[in-house]
């Protein structure tokens, strides 16, 4: 566009909203086209923290589990803890005392009299200590599962205080996890992208259509002098009020919509809710609707409009 | 002022105008006459830039237009005031803003603007239909205020393209007189028209262009076809 001064620039922004507000049945239906573009865009957003969240709670659940001969000292389990905990892949490690596991057991196990009697035959405690070992990526057990095994540290009096990790018998389970897992981020950002691409495509096809109608006016404004910035600028703002317009519709639509299906999807989703992610994310949701209703809007009249400044 | 030579359009392989050579001098008030697609609307088309010549051409004011490059256009066309068959006017617009959107292209400021457009809407006897839409206007009345929205800017040059084919005679009348009045007070003007009653009201120039070519050239001419 060419160099603009303030005086043209107040003529376009006024012109802009003049022709939104006088477009009448046109520019409702573009608003009304653009808001349900945005409102997929909108619920890709829930989708994509929906899906995070549920792949987030999977992982959560996990672990590698280090259990420890029954002669292993606490304080020797703790030091092992310890270093677990210095490493950089390790998100949390939990230390389970061979009598917390007991009554841990006893408790599980409080309505089977066969099993509790079972046990209290035998001399002593058979449980083992164990450490619950959590990474930060289900990709690293390998690695903390190779330090726990060739680390030194591990060993009191030249006898390895480790019994077993369970991590052989999870080890597939873990490994198709983690390809589940990143199959299904991919998955889940083509099909967003996908819905995204196709809805913009439907707004830039109204918006085009709208300007379309309009071909006869621009051609005649080019005729009688106006250069094409000027020519352009109206268009391009109508383009951007709507967009934001129908970011605004959007915004407030997704309050009582949010609300009303937040309690079911605690339920359905074990425990995400779309209303408190609204809530606690609205700032975020609005600025990405804004900016996709401005761009949207402005980028399409541009490109709209430029065939018929060929006069 | 301006200036064909040997102006040739062709569209694929009709030929819309055939070897024209036409000049018009200033203060000049020129009626085109011929039959429908004959080649009138070509030749203004070509006046405008528009459309470019196949071959031969166009000078206004001793600019090549074909020389003009589209960036440069809309400061050319500020010094032609254009008037159309089916007015074109700017629908959401009323007849106070379609007068001085011509005025606001052309970079005029807010104060000349305020001044200049009720004076141009008082003298095509429209100020009480300022606020008006286009819709909400009769033929006539459109067509005096495309007439004011082209002479706003005070241009050399007005060219007028069937001004009065949607035109009661009545009506027709009254416009003609416009053109005639605003060539007295010295703008040249560019008419075309298959009306025997329009050039007759007018007198002057007449040229008539058949199939494409400049069959006729009288000065104080009529129509004869």
């Amino acid at each position: 566009m060419a160099r603009m001064n303030g005086m043209t620039i107040k003529r376009v922004l006024i012109g802009g909203g003049k022709n939104f507000i006088r477009g009448g049945a046109v520019s409702a239906a573009t608003v009304v086209i653009m808001t349900v573009t945005l409102s997929i865009i909108g619920s890709l957003i829930f989708l994509s923290a929906l899906l995070n969240f549920t792949l987030n709670a999977i992982k959560d659940k996990v672990d590698v589990s280090v259990y420890f001969v029954t002669t292993a000292q606490e304080s020797d389990i703790l030091a092992v803890k310890s270093q677990l905990e210095k490493l950089p892949q390790v998100a949390s490690v939990t230390y389970t005392s061979a009598a917390d596991a007991l009554t841990a057991f006893r408790a599980r196990h409080a309505t089977d009299q066969l099993t509790l009697q079972a046990l209290d035959e035998l001399a002593g405690n058979p449980l083992d200590a164990s450490l619950e070992v959590r990474a930060k990526d289900s990709s690293e057990y390998d690695s903390i599962v190779s330090f726990l095994e060739a680390s030194p540290t591990l060993s009191s009096g030249g006898a390895s205080i480790i019994d077993r990790i369970n991590y052989a018998q999870n080890k597939d389970v873990i490994n198709r996890l983690t390809l589940a897992i990143q199959a299904a981020r991919e998955i889940g950002f083509a099909v967003v992208m996908l819905f995204a691409v196709a809805s913009m495509l439907i707004a830039f096809a109204t918006v085009r259509l709208a300007i379309y109608v309009a071909k006869d006016e621009i051609a005649v404004m080019r005729l009688v002098g106006a250069s094409s910035a000027y020519v352009q600028g109206p268009f391009i703002v109508t383009g951007v009020i709507t967009g934001l317009t129908a970011a605004i519709i959007v915004l407030l639509l997704l309050w009582p919509a949010t609300w009303y299906v937040g309690a079911k999807t605690v339920v359905w989703f074990g425990g995400f809710s779309v209303a408190s992610y609204y809530a606690s994310h609205f700032f975020l949701v609005a600025a990405i609707l804004l900016a996709a209703g401005v761009a949207l809007g402005g980028v399409a009249s541009v490109f709209a409009i430029r065939r018929y400044l060929r006069v | 002022m301006i200036y064909f030579d040997k102006v040739t359009k062709r569209y694929g392989d009709t030929a819309a105008l055939e070897d024209v050579t036409l000049s018009v001098a200033p203060k000049e008030f020129l009626s085109i006459v011929g039959h429908s697609g004959a080649g009138k609307t070509t030749l203004l088309k070509l006046l405008l830039a528009e459309e470019r010549p196949t071959d031969g051409s166009v000078f206004f004011e001793s600019v090549d237009i074909n020389d003009l490059p589209n960036s440069a256009l809309h400061h050319y066309r500020r010094k032609i005031g254009t008037v159309f068959q089916d007015f074109r006017l700017i629908p959401n617009k009323t007849a106070y803003e379609n007068i001085a959107f011509a005025m606001e292209a052309a970079g005029r400021d807010d104060a000349e603007i305020a001044s200049d457009v009720p004076y141009i809407l008082e003298l095509v006897n429209l100020a009480d239909k300022a606020r008006h839409f286009p819709d909400q206007l009769s033929g006539g009345e459109k067509q005096r205020i495309a007439i004011g929205r082209a002479i706003i800017n005070q241009p050399d040059l007005i060219i007028a393209d069937e001004p009065t084919g949607n035109l009661d005679p009545i009506n027709a009348f009254e416009i003609v007189e416009i053109f005639k009045k605003i060539n007295e007070l010295g703008t040249t003007v560019m008419l075309t028209t298959h009306n025997k009653g329009v050039v007759d009201a007018i007198g002057g120039r007449v040229v008539t262009i058949d199939r494409g070519r400049l069959v006729r050239d009288d000065v104080g001419g009529e129509y004869i076809l």
